[in-house]
């Protein structure tokens, strides 16, 4: 079995080696992706115009504009005079946020009591309004530490914190990890969907079932090497990452290899999935490109889970770009510690089972 | 009149032209054979005169229009049913054909009349609610060419419109195509199988894109008159045998194997050998017989490879057995409610060629493919050595060789790494597998190939690669699916060499063709029809079953179109 395994094996890397389209397509498009999309998906804001109204005649107000005035990100202040401009500002896109601080702002810090600052945000603009939502409320808690230490804790907060592990706020420590993620998951994607595609359409695929080898050694054969190009292809970009874009690597490598292995297992069962399914390499394109934008748009990469109704968050469940995108993140970024992986790689196995045996099972069926 | 001047068709990376130097004539109001092998170049030259392809030298004119660049009015006298006509598979059969006739502009009474008799001459008017891809090969050839007449042609090409058609159809196909000639109309008919050329009334031979002969096909033929024989009352057990000596002997070009007989060609000016040579008494006769186009081709060609086997040479003899080497007891195959096969029982003993003929359609692919493993039966069994094909699959798929119709080996690896692949996914490893490699090299002399991607080999090696692949473990069983068709005539002595030089050592040989030529080896024959087995036994005991006072002498293509006349006629008398 094991020579049967290996000449198989053997064979899938040659095959796909030897044609010097597939071996440009495993190499090249990736790395040209990487580069692009990782300045494409910025999400830095820069050149904001923040409207302000300080209703507080105290001290403390001033500081506090003064503190945005001085932030980088805001290039330009525009002092509002009442209530009744705050709309029109917006509404004309003259800012893309309005900070209202309210009467009693000082007063109310002097005497250590909670008060509110008011930022609105032009919600056309979601995530660069989210983002200015980030900044303002960095800001608002620098200042606060420093006019009273304490009392930050008892601050309404503006909206959830997310930039911790990211204290310069460079959005690449955030998106090439991620792209990392979703380019390996189109490569052993596609590599697996056409495999048994293209055997079916060349006409070798009865070749080989005519041959001793077993369905689950010819799914074997051609899920371990789609696995183990996935993982070259993934390293290149990890070393991209690493090397040229510089973002620190924090984790432990072992762990976040063992999750890629894991991930790309159920990664490759859902190509191999695809791939009984489909008759001809046309067929198999279609549908790696089925599966590919519901996995993206599901896996919180672009837009996070927690912003999704409850029901879709559920079914993001099963996604497991969604597992591995927090794993990835996280040993990227802060050193998950191990439980908290072992707790994300879970579901994925449970996920890789499934696709693997799902695949299994159709690849037999359709030979029968 | 469609004239070809000193037409040259490159393409880019090819070392060699596709066409060198074709000049010919194609007469108006004939049937013009364009014959050859697979790669001859037939294609490429009906492209050309299509106008779909520009040639590289020379010029392509048809009654005065430019093939390369008149193609409007061109196009508007011409008909071209390419290989794998664009029939929408999706479509029923008059949507096929209202489709073309929309795009041809035929409307009102005229299309009404045209959609009668083109329906009427294809016999397709029970089915025209059926999709096209539901239609057997030979309907859906049947539909292609009605879709190319649509508007009645003055040139009509057709590329192999009979390839993968069992015998019924390409005698409809003939008799479709010859009703059509009235004078005016001009036909170009494509074509890989010699006997063809035949019933044309003109022909062009290509052979690697070079022109080796144009005119009416018995011309050709002459050459080889009188030097044709028969070599009849052979014992049947012997007959491989004394094939291989006859064909050592210098002064014969060629020879195959007709059934009981053997039949060769000898040199010019060459006496036929003395009958007793072959030591069985006065039974033994050397017979003339008419020569056929093929026995010239091979001539013109220089003549046959001889009848030694060096594959034969290095397989170990099989130790003889009486029980059934592959036997099928009872296999039935239901699609849905469709019975593909019903209750098909045979058995093949070691050293036999059992053949599977039957017309597209009929279920002789499904029970070769049941056979092989590649479809589970719904009911009955199938063994291969002894083995049980569902309980032992693997164990008795490691005892069979398979060697597909279509060319079915990695085209992007080398003939090394095939060779590699093959053998170890037959379980071979290390020396073992070296040696048994260098021997597969050694006897298809692929030496000067192995770094060569086998996508590019010519033809005639590949198709020696993929015999080589199949037998590179030293199955006991070989599984042959048409693996001839449409191969040059030399590979095909070759390819046929081995197989029956393997045959004498043992091996046991399942094959399933509609060339006739193929299924003259056989043995054994079990015609399907309908799913079910409806005639079995040697090709010569299938023709004297077809023998009849009219035609005294059938050929097996003859017998195979009376036995299924017949079982249509018991089965109308019991209905």
């Amino acid at each position: 079995m094991l020579t049967r395994l290996r000449a198989l094996m053997t064979k899938e890397l040659l095959n796909i080696l030897r044609d010097p389209k597939s071996r440009t397509v495993l190499i090249v498009p990736p790395i040209i992706q990487i580069f692009i999309f990782s300045f494409a998906m910025t999400m830095e804001a820069k050149n904001i115009h923040l409207g302000v109204l300080n209703l507080d005649a105290g001290r403390a107000g001033f500081e506090l504009v003064q503190r945005f005035r001085e932030a980088k990100t805001f290039t330009r202040i525009l002092p509002l005079q009442g209530q009744a401009e705050i709309a029109p500002v917006l509404d004309e896109q003259q800012a893309l946020a309005v900070l209202v601080v309210p009467v009693d702002f000082s007063r109310r810090l002097a005497a250590g009591s909670p008060t509110q600052v008011q930022l609105l945000l032009d919600g056309r603009k979601t995530n660069t309004a989210q983002i200015v939502g980030g900044y303002a409320q960095r800001i608002l808690e620098g200042f606060l530490a420093e006019q009273a230490p304490g009392a930050a804790s008892r601050m309404p907060a503006v909206l959830e914190t997310r930039h911790w592990f990211n204290p310069n706020l460079e959005f690449m420590w955030y998106t090439v990890p991620s792209l990392i993620c979703i380019l390996s998951t189109v490569i052993s994607l596609i590599l697996t969907a056409l495999s048994v595609a293209r055997e079916r359409e060349m006409g070798t695929f009865e070749q080989l079932l005519v041959s001793p080898l077993q369905p689950f050694e010819i799914l074997l054969g051609k899920a371990l090497p789609a696995l183990f190009l996935a993982l070259c292809s993934a390293s290149l970009l990890l070393a991209i990452a690493i090397f040229v874009f510089r973002i620190p690597f924090q984790g432990s490598l072992t762990l976040l290899y063992g999750a890629m292995v894991v991930f790309l297992l159920a990664i490759v069962g859902i190509g191999l999935f695809i791939s009984s399914l489909c008759m001809t390499q046309q067929q198999a394109i279609l549908g790696a490109f089925v599966f590919m934008p519901p996995a993206v748009i599901l896996s919180g990469f672009a837009t996070p889970i927690e912003n999704m109704p409850a029901w879709l968050q559920t079914v993001t469940g099963v996604n497991p770009l969604r597992w591995f995108l927090i794993i990835v993140r996280g040993v990227f970024l802060k050193d998950m510690p191990p439980g908290d992986v072992m707790t994300n790689i879970l579901p994925m196995v449970v996920i890789a089972l499934v696709t693997l045996t799902a695949a299994g099972w159709l690849f037999k069926r359709r030979m029968g | 009149m469609l004239t070809i001047e000193s037409i040259t068709k490159y393409f880019a990376g090819a070392p060699q032209p596709a066409l060198d130097a074709i000049t010919a004539e194609i007469r108006p109001g004939h049937i013009t054979g364009l014959v050859g092998p697979d790669g001859a170049g037939k294609t490429t030259l009906l492209r050309l005169m299509a106008g779909l392809l520009i040639p590289s030298e020379g010029r392509l004119t048809y009654d005065g229009l430019d093939t390369a660049g008149d193609t409007q009015p061109l196009h508007a006298v011409m008909g071209y049913m390419p290989q794998r006509f664009g029939l929408y598979e999706d479509l029923s059969v008059i949507e096929n054909l209202r489709l073309y006739a929309d795009l041809r502009r035929i409307t009102g009474t005229q299309r009404q009349r045209t959609f009668e008799r083109l329906l009427a001459f294809t016999g397709l008017a029970p089915f025209q609610k059926r999709l096209a891809r539901q239609l057997s090969g030979g309907m859906k050839q049947k539909l292609g060419l009605a879709c190319a007449l649509i508007k009645k042609p003055r040139l009509l090409l057709l590329d192999e419109p009979s390839v993968g058609v069992d015998p019924i159809s390409r005698r409809e196909l003939w008799r479709m195509v010859g009703e059509m000639l009235d004078g005016e109309t001009t036909i170009v008919w494509s074509t890989a199988y010699l006997d063809e050329a035949e019933q044309c009334e003109r022909v062009l031979l290509l052979s690697e894109g070079r022109l080796l002969y144009s005119g009416p096909p018995q011309r050709l033929t002459r050459r080889v008159d009188g030097r044709v024989y028969q070599l009849l009352g052979i014992p049947a057990a012997q007959r491989r045998r004394l094939l291989t000596e006859i064909l050592e002997r210098p002064e014969i070009r060629d020879g195959v194997v007709q059934g009981k007989a053997l039949r060769f060609v000898m040199d010019a000016d060459a006496k036929p050998p003395d009958p007793a040579a072959f030591g069985n008494g006065p039974e033994t006769r050397i017979v003339p017989v008419p020569p056929r186009f093929e026995d010239a081709f091979i001539d013109l060609l220089g003549g046959g490879p001889g009848g030694d086997s060096l594959l034969a040479r290095r397989t170990f003899e099989r130790p003889a057995s009486e029980r059934p080497i592959v036997e099928a007891r009872g296999l039935t195959k239901r699609f849905g409610a469709f019975t593909a096969v019903s209750d098909n029982s045979f058995a093949i003993r070691r050293g036999e060629i059992f053949g599977l003929l039957g017309p597209n359609g009929a279920g002789k692919s499904t029970t070769f493919k049941m056979m092989c493993g590649l479809l589970k039966p719904t009911a009955g069994e199938g063994f291969v050595a002894g083995l049980h094909l569902a309980r032992a699959a693997a164990k008795a798929r490691a005892r069979l060789g398979y060697m597909a119709q279509k060319f079915s080996l990695y085209g992007d690896l080398t003939v090394q790494q095939n060779l590699l692949f093959f053998s170890g996914a037959y379980g071979l490893q290390g020396r073992a597998q070296q040696e048994a490699v260098a021997a597969m090299v050694d006897v298809f002399d692929l030496k000067s190939f192995l770094g060569t991607s086998a996508g590019t080999l010519p033809l005639g090696f590949k198709q020696r690669l993929a015999l080589a692949c199949a037998v590179v473990h030293q199955p006991d069983v070989l599984f042959l699916d048409e693996p001839t068709s449409g191969v040059d005539p030399i590979t095909r002595r070759e390819f046929w060499n081995h197989i029956n030089g393997l045959v004498e050592k043992g091996v046991t040989i399942l094959v399933t063709t509609h060339f006739m030529d193929e299924a003259e080896y056989c043995d054994r024959i079990g015609l399907i029809y309908r799913g079910r087995k409806i005639a079995e036994g040697s090709p010569d005991r299938l023709k004297a079953a077809a023998r009849t006072p009219e035609q005294p002498d059938p050929t097996l293509e003859d017998a195979f179109i009376a036995l299924i006349e017949q079982s249509d006629a018991r089965e109308a008398a019991a209905a």
